[in-house]
């Protein structure tokens, strides 16, 4: 199965990086724009049958490495092949 | 004294650590390779800048797993003597060994720049040789030096005199103005609750001879010296 997870920067932690690219965005005319984030995305090819497992597994890896719980929120789809 | 300087894949401030406390401090150093485990007989391990890991996935992410850190935590928690500079500091936050995370500059640049730093607190192993509130001049190189704690940790660092270094003018004005990379309360260097973890992003290392054009930064290494000499003793 593959899995997608996405990194984001919590609400509360300002984003100077999305911040830039909203200006940029606004500079090219779009309007409209209340925020920009920017984050992450880790693609995961993985060998297993059970989802529960395999869901159970990547919340560890995000805990443990992947995102920084202090700035950093995540959520991932699984999609089967 | 004998100091270790960690070596990780990517720190490149591991040769002026080591020629620091070798040849101009004249004191007894090695390296520790990241994958080495065995810190005895050290009294003071220094984690270097630099960008372990290629700062690839958040900047000491995955330095902060390897084998020698384990090592180091242990080290620590029984009251050994860390410093991380630069990088090594980032690495420090990633393990835990000291609180909040490093967010990218404010500016979204790469700083490479001479600062002004402010003493904020010299009753520390590593600071006990300067003047309180004695301003001091250093390099800062980093991208990721905006650091950042939530409201009840930055309470808690105040509260228990942890932040050892702020951001300020030549004069130790404390403004935004001063402020290179947009740090939290212009924070530039803290220290664990126990006083034995030193991290901070203005190189030392390279502000410990006149020829640098400062030698302001040599201060926390001998700082480091004569406390050690003095438990010693």
């Amino acid at each position: 199965m593959i899995v997608e997870i996405y990194i984001t920067l919590k609400k509360t932690v300002s984003d100077p990086q999305g911040l830039t690219v909203k200006h940029a965005l606004e500079s090219l005319g779009y309007k409209g724009l209340t925020d920009v984030r920017i984050g992450k995305l880790v693609i995961i090819e993985i060998n297993f049958k059970d989802k529960k497992r395999a869901e159970k597994e990547i919340n560890q890896m995000c805990k443990k490495l992947l995102a920084n719980p202090i700035i950093e929120d995540y959520h991932f789809k699984i999609k089967e092949q | 004294m004998k100091f270790g300087v960690v070596v990780f894949p990517g720190s490149n401030c591991d040769q002026d650590c080591l020629y620091v406390t070798r040849d101009v401090l004249k004191q007894s150093v090695k390296y520790i390779w990241h994958k080495d485990t065995n810190l005895d007989g050290l009294d003071c391990v220094i984690l270097p800048g630099g960008f372990s890991y290629g700062d690839y996935l958040r900047t000491g992410a995955i330095a902060r797993f390897s084998a020698v850190m384990k090592s180091i935590a242990g080290f620590a928690r029984k009251g050994g003597t860390v410093i991380g500079i630069c990088n090594g500091f980032q690495i420090l936050l990633e393990a835990g060994l000291l609180p909040g995370v490093m967010l990218r500059n404010k500016g979204l640049h790469f700083i490479c720049k001479h600062v002004y730093i402010k003493t904020e607190n010299n009753q520390t192993r590593f600071t006990n040789l300067y003047d309180r509130g004695q301003v001091l001049k250093m390099p800062v190189a980093h991208n990721e030096g905006n650091y950042y704690i939530d409201a009840a940790g930055l309470k808690d660092l105040k509260d228990n005199n942890q932040i050892i270094f702020r951001y300020c003018s030549p004069e130790g004005e404390l403004s935004g103005q001063f402020n290179p990379n947009g740090a939290l309360d212009n924070i530039a260097g803290i220290i664990n609750k126990k006083g034995n973890v030193l991290g901070m992003m203005p190189h030392p290392e390279r502000s410990s001879e006149k020829q640098l054009g400062t030698e302001d930064g040599c201060f926390i290494f001998k700082s480091i010296v004569k406390w050690l000499q003095m438990r010693k003793a």
